[in-house]
């Protein structure tokens, strides 16, 4: 199962290292990983998506916790939480193809931030879901090049209980 | 005007106020700052002869003590020289700080000359490591380096030091306290997840301890033996739990595991309560783990929560202090108890493992030749209370551990995890530095004793009485014994012909060179070497064919072990 972590850590060289090398030294997976400072220019946040099953999961989160730079591990499979990844798609659009791929653009909500003679750099931010669906529907225009953040994700304030997290 | 100390300076002052009495190391162009102010420090440095040796000297003086073991060695080659050993002490989690010189902050990234990423290389082999970029934080970070190296799961924590740092000055300010918001082990069990265990074992009429180093790292044998006694619950250890729990105990029931005792594996298949403590399920005891203690509950008391769950499911995880643990899971079992006469309870499950213990004892048959479970079982009874074995790896480490009857806490080193031959040698001249009273013996196979044969001249130069047995069968022993049983007599490999003589090599270090080839001599001569004043290697040629068991072959379940 696909698990989104949240880790807080030390904003010190080496620690990405640490925590890459903790996923392939173990065998572990990463889907996705990102990382840049907070509020606190000492402190660095770290989104991995990861994904295993119930005793990967417990033992990815344990390891990373026993890492001495990580302050907090959170696993947002626990929480609701906002998903966003954000995407740099450049699409082939001649005259002939540039209203239908702008159509598209358009009904997802995506920015065009680059364009030329035969083709159109689109900027989409959303889930992984949606990212994906607009990749799927660009795909028969012939895409050129496509870069990802990967996942972000924060917990909502509101828990679907009721409750602040 | 504060007075301004160099970088060596600060770090030998900061060594001082950690408690460092002695430490080992061998100097280079990166560390020779340190060197000369060495002069001045009261610290005592033995000069080994390998970086190996001064690693496995300062695991061997950490196990024997109880301290955290230091050593310094240079950039580049010294580094990486002390890889093994760094390994070696986080496979087991020993308590060590390891200094590696580096080359000056400026020429770091260029491939300077004996430049090597030591920081990234041991990454995965360390508790935590540190590069020193600011002279300022140096005694913070040796401040942090020892704290993390003795508390939590203790662990090999290293600290690499440029060369300029050294060097330049700075004033001296010790922090007096460690605070780390990101590192924070928990010591105190859940009183919940005690009540649960207790309430457990109350139930349980076929109850067993099984006990890892955590046990001896966390000098926790009185707790588990005061637990053991009151309830009447037989005790198994794993390979490095061993000295933890008395061999002569009538609640011992010896080691589990590959080569573990029939009556121990026994007693691990089918009992109904593990109480597992300060181990790690290392699959060299669980063998199949889908069979593995299919009837038992199992409690498992660790200080690092990875090694809960990792490899066996757990019903009452204690994420805590292994002596702590145990001196309140007393109280608490006592409160739950009540009227239960666990003697009486206990008793058929007693009577049964003690079954098993007279019909497949650890044993051997003799043919004339000299046995290594017979020299081993005579150096167990030469050998005066308080006597510190240490191992190489191999068919050595497993009679030593099999047929030496340990009694104190402490007193038994062997590289459990990684199985690093080569470790024995240098672990025994670091405890006898620790130890200086104490019989030091190490027990070698002819195979393992030449990976650091070159540190006699260190325990020569130092006069440390060590005593090196080796347990000689012309033979990688261990490997051997595998390519006969699983591998169809294919020996590749594994003959040594060309071996040395091990008493003429002996007196060219300058130690006492005994060799037993008959077993009439065995007992006189071994006397004899054991109680001189001086290091000796006593080259006993045992028999060439015998083997290790019993023998959980890998992969197997418990139960099906080979027995001859």
């Amino acid at each position: 199962m696909r698990h989104v972590l949240s880790v807080l850590v030390e904003n010190e060289p080496g620690v990405l290292s640490r925590v890459a090398g903790l996923f392939s030294g173990r065998g572990f997976n990463i889907e996705s990983l990102n990382v840049a400072t907070t509020l606190d220019p000492g402190v660095s946040h770290m989104t991995i998506t990861t994904s295993g099953d119930e005793q990967i999961i417990e033992q990815i989160i344990k390891q990373l916790r026993k890492l001495i730079t990580s302050i907090k591990v959170v696993d947002f499979a626990e929480l609701s939480c906002v998903e966003r990844e954000m995407m740099l798609i450049k699409v082939q659009a001649d005259d002939a193809r540039r209203g239908e791929v702008l159509r598209i653009a358009d009904i997802f909500r995506c920015k065009v931030v680059d364009v030329s003679l035969n083709d159109l750099t689109l900027e989409a931010t959303g889930t992984q879901e949606k990212t994906q669906a607009i990749i799927n529907l660009l795909a028969r225009f012939g895409i050129k090049d496509i870069v990802r953040t990967g996942t972000l994700a924060m917990r909502r304030s509101m828990q679907p209980d009721g409750q602040q997290a | 005007m504060p007075k301004e100390l160099t970088g060596a300076q600060i770090l030998l002052e900061s060594m001082y106020r950690e408690g460092v009495t002695t430490f080992f190391g061998y100097p280079g162009g990166a560390v020779i700052d340190i060197y000369d102010a060495l002069a001045d420090s009261p610290l005592e440095h033995i000069l080994v002869r390998h970086e190996q040796g001064a690693v496995h000297a300062a695991d061997g003086y950490a196990r024997a003590s109880g301290k955290v073991g230091v050593c310094l060695v240079t950039s580049g080659p010294g580094a990486t020289n002390a890889v093994t050993g760094i390994a070696t002490a986080y496979a087991d989690s020993i308590p060590m700080v390891i200094f590696t010189g580096q080359v000056s902050s400026p020429l770091i990234g260029n491939d300077a000359f004996q430049e090597v990423d030591i920081v990234g290389i041991t990454r995965p082999c360390t508790k935590h490591n540190y590069l020193v970029k600011d002279l300022t934080k140096l005694a913070q970070t040796i401040r942090q380096a020892f704290y993390l190296a003795r508390t939590g799961r203790p662990g090999p924590v290293l600290v690499d030091l440029p060369k300029d740092l050294m060097q330049a000055k700075t004033e001296f300010v010790w922090p007096e306290e460690v605070r780390m918001r990101s590192y924070n082990p928990n010591y105190k069990p859940n009183l919940v997840q005690l009540r649960r265990a207790a309430e457990l074992a109350v139930e349980a009429k076929r109850p067993l301890i099984l006990m890892g180093g955590g046990v001896v790292g966390s000098n926790a044998g009185p707790a588990l033996k005061r637990i053991a006694e009151r309830f009447s619950i037989p005790v198994v250890s794993t390979l490095m739990g061993l000295s933890g729990f008395p061999c002569t105990h009538p609640l011992w029931m010896g080691m589990v595991g590959m080569h573990g005792a029939v009556y121990a594996n026994r007693a691990l298949t089918e009992t109904d309560l593990i109480i597992a403590v300060g181990t790690r399920f290392a699959d060299r005891v669980t063998g199949k783990l889908s069979v593995f203690a299919k009837n038992a509950h199992i409690v498992h008391v660790d200080i690092d929560p990875t090694s809960i769950r990792k490899n066996v499911k757990v019903d009452v995880p204690v994420v805590a202090d292994c002596r702590e643990t145990l001196e309140q899971l007393y109280q608490v079992l006592e409160a739950c108890a009540k009227t239960t006469d666990f003697t009486a309870d206990h008793k058929e499950w007693l009577d049964r493992l003690n079954m098993f213990r007279q019909e497949y004892p650890l044993s051997y048959s003799k043919n004339g030749n000299i046995k290594p479970q017979h020299v081993i079982e005579a150096l167990s009874q030469l050998a005066p209370e308080n006597t510190i074995i240490a191992t190489e790896v191999g068919q050595n480490q497993m009679w030593s551990a099999q047929f030496f009857q340990f009694t104190t806490p402490r007193t038994w080193l062997t590289s459990g995890g990684l199985g690093t031959m080569g470790y024995g040698l240098p672990a025994a001249m670091g405890a006898q530095c620790a130890k200086p009273d104490s019989l030091v013996v190490n027990v070698a196979g002819d195979g393992s004793i030449q990976m650091n044969i070159q540190e006699m001249a260190t325990i020569v130069e130092n006069k440390l009485p060590v005593k090196v047995l080796i347990l000689n069968n012309c033979n990688l022993g261990m490997v051997r014994q595998w390519q006969e049983l699983f591998y169809a007599g294919n020996y590749m490999a594994t003959c040594m012909t060309g071996q040395p003589d091990f008493v003429k090599l002996a007196e060219a270090y300058g130690a006492e060179g005994y060799r037993i080839v008959h077993e009439s001599e065995l007992m006189e001569t071994l006397a004899k070497a054991l109680s001189s004043p001086n290091p000796a290697i006593i080259d006993v040629h045992i028999d060439r064919e015998e083997k290790v068991y019993p023998m959980v072959p890998a992969g197997a379940a418990l139960d099906e072990m080979l027995l001859t």
